[in-house]
């Protein structure tokens, strides 16, 4: 009897190279003779460059190269965007290095390659430029004021989508209650611990890129678009990264410049970003402003939601831009039921850093438009938060169900995980202290917050994305091969950087060919080892790549049992295969697997037309997403005289389907649900009116630290998804989405008596405290 | 340019060194001790922490003259490293509890967790989250991290208490 390896809490395989510091950053590597490289960025959001004059730093010890703009015009190309989500959208030309205008305060103006880092640096400082200053665009809606200046001659509009469903008029018409409110998503930096960082080397013919990236399989593609270098020439490896959160999914400026650095000197470059350098030139995230409509009945069933979003793109659209809003579309209407829905999107051009991916791609912002307003909601018609989604969600028993949007979501129990986390949370107990507080007229009081969330991940079916007029299609790859000795290795086309997939992945195997777990090597991230793939982001690992490797090793095992039946004389069928091992049905006569794989290898005795190798591979394309869902609760102390914000407890039941390693998950949901809590409290990408990040530091941009958060409290329940094998649906977005309108919707319940109905995130003490300044001037209750 | 002795992980170095060059960069760039990573340029996240004389500090915030005369000891010289070796209790409290997902803010992690044991060897959950306040992680939220922390302590503890 073989232990079952899904499902177990195995400790990391992982671990211990990150634990004893033998880890391989891409800034731990170099090779012979590598050359440094610098960027001089621009001060200025939006500027004519009039003149720049490199020959200053050529001139300087240590220095090897000094470039402009204007000496890659020919060569460089445009940063690729792949998602044009309109027919009609402006994709503006994006130069990696600017050559004539800049048009955000960190667009790389020139650069320099010396022989170590300090040289290079003092001879950034000989650089002259000169710029003729433009104005700066900073704010959406006047960018889309007729007369305002532009960021792009085509204009500040990127594209305009609209999606209806369903008669909205007729539903909005005569409604017993209307809700309407303006909500705003701060912009945020994804802050990934590791910094980015990029070393290319050449033989002179063909290119190996080092880098600190999500996506090598992509990189390499759209590095062989961009600069016509042929993609059989590159080689990309993404080595240990240390975090992403959709940071890393990107193909950036310095990934190309490096690459054209290393052919035109014909030596390994390496550049490192310092953390305010990433603070500027790393993709934000976010940053929307949206305007919401509900209309329900007196009872509180919604008849139509619309929602409006206006989304920054700012300066350029990127790999995924205009794609990460517009999943909004699917996604606003969540896990209720409705007569009908429209949901309109506006990208609009700024001269900030471009947005892009960031851990939850347009749900969060999706999710917490929907759960705000259904707090709003309750209020309006005076029944529980709680009350009022279950008179709307769609019950266990409807689905499979087609939304308002258009997506079939295939499984889901949202009365069981909301059931189980309001019993965790002692919800009833709460609501009663509250009312006590109040009574009392605490200072301190106390507020609850719910999010009945769901998501799609898993992405993605290629067709859905085609039709999304995404660039590149969903699928996963996986190659699973037995060595001669009966070990395993696996190749996949997922790009881990913290998610576990050498453990995950281990366990998968272990059971499927039944080997043991410690006898899998999991091999990642290298374009030549792993030749295929697509990568890691979207929550799509598991749900995707994972099948895939599920796949391959069920042809391993198909091909094993016709080696087996050819070595036992009997007919396949005859063969039952249990933990490693195929049995004659009813006989002593059996073959391990091992024995088979080293069968394989001698191949002494193989059967007609059998190859001599007991490996196989495998392409996952899913036929659906996959649609995670949960039940968050959060508890807040609000100081009223200070306006500080203490999270007194949390608790997050999530509905991920089927689970391979409950440490892992349970991690994933810890990382997100805080990533989303510090939007909600903490973070925000602050520009001013000129176009200056105010927020290039970490001293300047607020990341949690273990002083600002609480425990959080854990449980699930477990919907199967039906869209794959293993019933899995991903998790590493799940508690990002879920979290932010959780805790806002907490703090707006502690003040709502007073009149609060919203406070702009993040909920600072100034902002709750001026929130509350301000009910009272006019006079409570508003 | 000035000379510099310095013992890193029980070997002692003689270095010449510019003025400017931080003890985070001799470590990695010279010294071949790339354990040790670089998260920020404002001495915010903690990645660089490592013991100076006993001591936890920021690597980034030291320059290289600084650390003339000095001990330090890297996440790399905690526990014996060999493919054999054992590691620190505090490397397998971390291990055991899942309390890293990238890895990139484990070295000064636990780093900082070691040394917040110095003073108090049975921290309660607040002194342990105050006393990681200069240490950030990204992926963790945590949680994770404090149960190791709590973990590695009782394990001190023990390794102390058997004679
Ligand atoms: S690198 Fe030293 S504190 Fe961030
Ligand atoms: S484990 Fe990734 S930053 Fe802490």
């Amino acid at each position: 009897m073989t232990v079952q390896e899904v499902g177990r809490a195995r400790r990391r395989k992982e671990d211990a190279k990150l634990l004893t510091g033998r880890t391989q950053w891409t800034d731990n590597l170099s090779r012979p003779g590598v050359l440094h490289v610098m960027f001089l960025r621009s001060p200025m959001a939006h500027a004519r460059i009039s003149r720049i004059d490199v020959s200053g730093a050529r001139d300087l010890p240590g220095v090897v190269a000094a470039f402009s703009g204007q000496d890659f015009a020919g060569e460089q190309g445009s940063l690729p965007c792949a998602w044009p989500v309109t027919e009609d959208i402006v994709i503006p030309e994006h130069p990696p290095m600017a050559v004539s205008e800049v048009r955000y305060v960190g667009e790389a103006v020139a650069c320099v390659v010396a022989t170590d880092r300090y040289r290079a640096a003092d001879a950034l400082e000989a650089i002259e430029v000169d710029y003729e200053p433009l104005p700066a665009v900073v704010d959406m809606r006047q960018a889309l004021a007729d007369d305002g200046p532009k960021v792009h001659e085509a204009g500040n509009k990127a594209f305009s989508m609209k999606l209806t469903s369903g008669d909205v008029e007729a539903a909005f018409r005569d409604a017993p209650v209307v809700i309407d409110r303006t909500y705003v998503q701060q912009r945020l930096i994804p802050s990934a611990m590791e910094p980015r960082a990029v070393l290319v080397d050449t033989d002179g013919e063909a290119f190996t890129i080092w880098s600190a990236t999500q996506i090598p399989h992509v990189l390499r593609v759209m590095l062989a678009v961009v600069t016509g270098i042929p993609e059989h020439k590159l080689r990309v490896i993404a080595p240990d990264v240390g975090g992403g959160f959709g940071s890393k999914l990107q193909v950036t400026a310095e990934e190309v410049l490096l690459l054209l650095l290393a052919r035109r000197l014909g030596k390994p470059v390496k550049w490192l970003e310092t953390r305010s350098e990433g603070n500027l030139t790393v993709h934000h995230g976010r940053d929307q402003i949206q305007h919401v409509r509900l209309a329900a009945d007196a009872d509180g069933r919604i008849r139509a939601l619309r929602v409006d979003l206006l989304a920054d793109m700012g300066a350029y659209l990127m790999l995924l831009t205009p794609g990460v809003p517009t999943l909004g579309a699917q996604m606003c209407n969540a896990i209720y039921k409705m007569d009908a829905y429209e949901f309109a999107c506006t990208g609009v051009f700024t001269t900030k850093m471009p947005t892009d991916a960031y851990r939850g791609a347009g749900r969060p912002e999706a999710t917490f438009v929907i759960e705000r307003v259904m707090d709003e909601l309750a209020a309006e018609i005076g029944v529980d938060p709680v009350e009022v989604r279950r008179r709307n969600w769609i019950r266990h028993d409807e689905f499979p169900f087609t939304t308002i949007s258009g997506l079939t979501y295939d499984s889901g129990n949202y009365e069981a995980a909301t059931e189980r986390a309001l019993s965790l949370f002692g919800y009833d107990k709460l609501r009663a202290e509250q009312n006590d507080r109040r009574d009392r007229g605490d200072p301190v009081q106390l507020g609850i917050g719910v999010s009945t969330y769901t998501e799609m991940c898993g992405l993605a079916p290629s067709r859905l994305l085609g039709a999304a007029n995404f660039g590149a299609g969903g699928w996963e790859h996986a190659s699973v091969r037995m060595l001669a000795t009966g070990k395993v290795e696996v190749a996949t086309g997922t790009t881990p950087h913290g998610q576990g997939h050498v453990t995950a992945w281990s366990q998968i195997v272990a059971d499927a060919l039944g080997v043991p777990f410690e006898d899998v090597a999991v091999l990642h991230g290298d374009t030549a080892i792993v030749p295929k793939g697509m990568d890691t982001y979207g929550s799509r690992s598991l749900a995707v790549g994972g099948v895939a490797v599920v796949r391959a090793c069920e042809k391993v095992r198909d091909k094993a049992r016709r080696l087996a039946a050819h070595l036992m004389e009997c007919s396949p069928d005859d063969l039952e295969f249990e933990a490693g091992t195929f049995t004659v049905r009813g006989t002593e006569s059996r073959r391990t697997i091992q024995e088979l794989a080293n069968a394989a290898f001698t191949a002494h005795d193989l059967p007609d037309g059998v190859e001599a190798r007991l490996d196989s591979d495998a392409t996952f394309d899913p036929e659906n997403f996959s649609f995670p869902h949960g039940t968050h609760l959060c508890a807040v102390e609000v100081d009223t005289e200070t306006g500080m914000v203490r999270i007194r407890s949390y608790v997050a039941v999530d509905d991920i389907g089927k689970v391979i390693n409950p440490l892992i998950v349970d991690g994933q949901l810890h990382g997100g649900i805080a990533q989303g809590i510090a939007q909600a409290l903490f973070e925000e990408a602050v520009y001013d009116a000129d176009g200056n990040l105010l927020t290039t530091t970490m001293a300047d941009y607020l990341l949690p630290s273990a002083a600002d958060l609480p425990d959080f409290a854990l449980d699930r329940t477990e919907s199967p998804a039906t869209s794959n094998p293993l019933g899995v649906k991903g998790v590493g977005e799940a508690g990002t989405i879920a979290s932010t309108p959780a805790v806002v919707n907490a703090v707006v319940d502690a003040l709502r008596p007073r009149g609060v109905r919203d406070i702009q995130m993040p909920c600072t003490p100034e902002r709750v405290w001026r929130a509350l300044a301000a009910q009272e001037r006019e006079g409570g209750q508003g | 340019m000035p000379r510099i002795t310095i013992t890193v992980d029980g070997i002692k170095y003689e270095e010449d060194v510019e003025p400017r060059l931080l003890l985070v960069h001799l470590l990695r760039e010279r010294l071949g001790r790339t354990g040790t990573p670089v998260g920020c340029d404002t001495s915010n996240c903690g990645a660089c922490t490592v013991m100076l004389d006993g001591k936890s500090a920021k690597s980034c915030s030291v320059l290289a003259v600084q650390a003339d005369g000095c001990d330090v000891v890297t996440i790399e010289g905690l526990g014996t490293n060999g493919t054999n070796g054992s590691m620190h209790p505090m490397q397998r409290a971390f291990h055991e509890e899942h309390a890293l997902q990238c890895g990139y803010c484990t070295p000064g992690m636990v780093m900082a967790a070691i040394d917040l044991l110095r003073n108090d060897p049975e921290p309660s959950e607040e002194t342990i989250r105050q006393g990681l306040e200069g240490n950030l992680c990204r992926c963790t939220g945590y949680c994770n991290i404090v149960r190791a922390v709590r973990r590695g302590a009782q394990e001190m503890g023990r390794a102390v208490n058997t004679p």
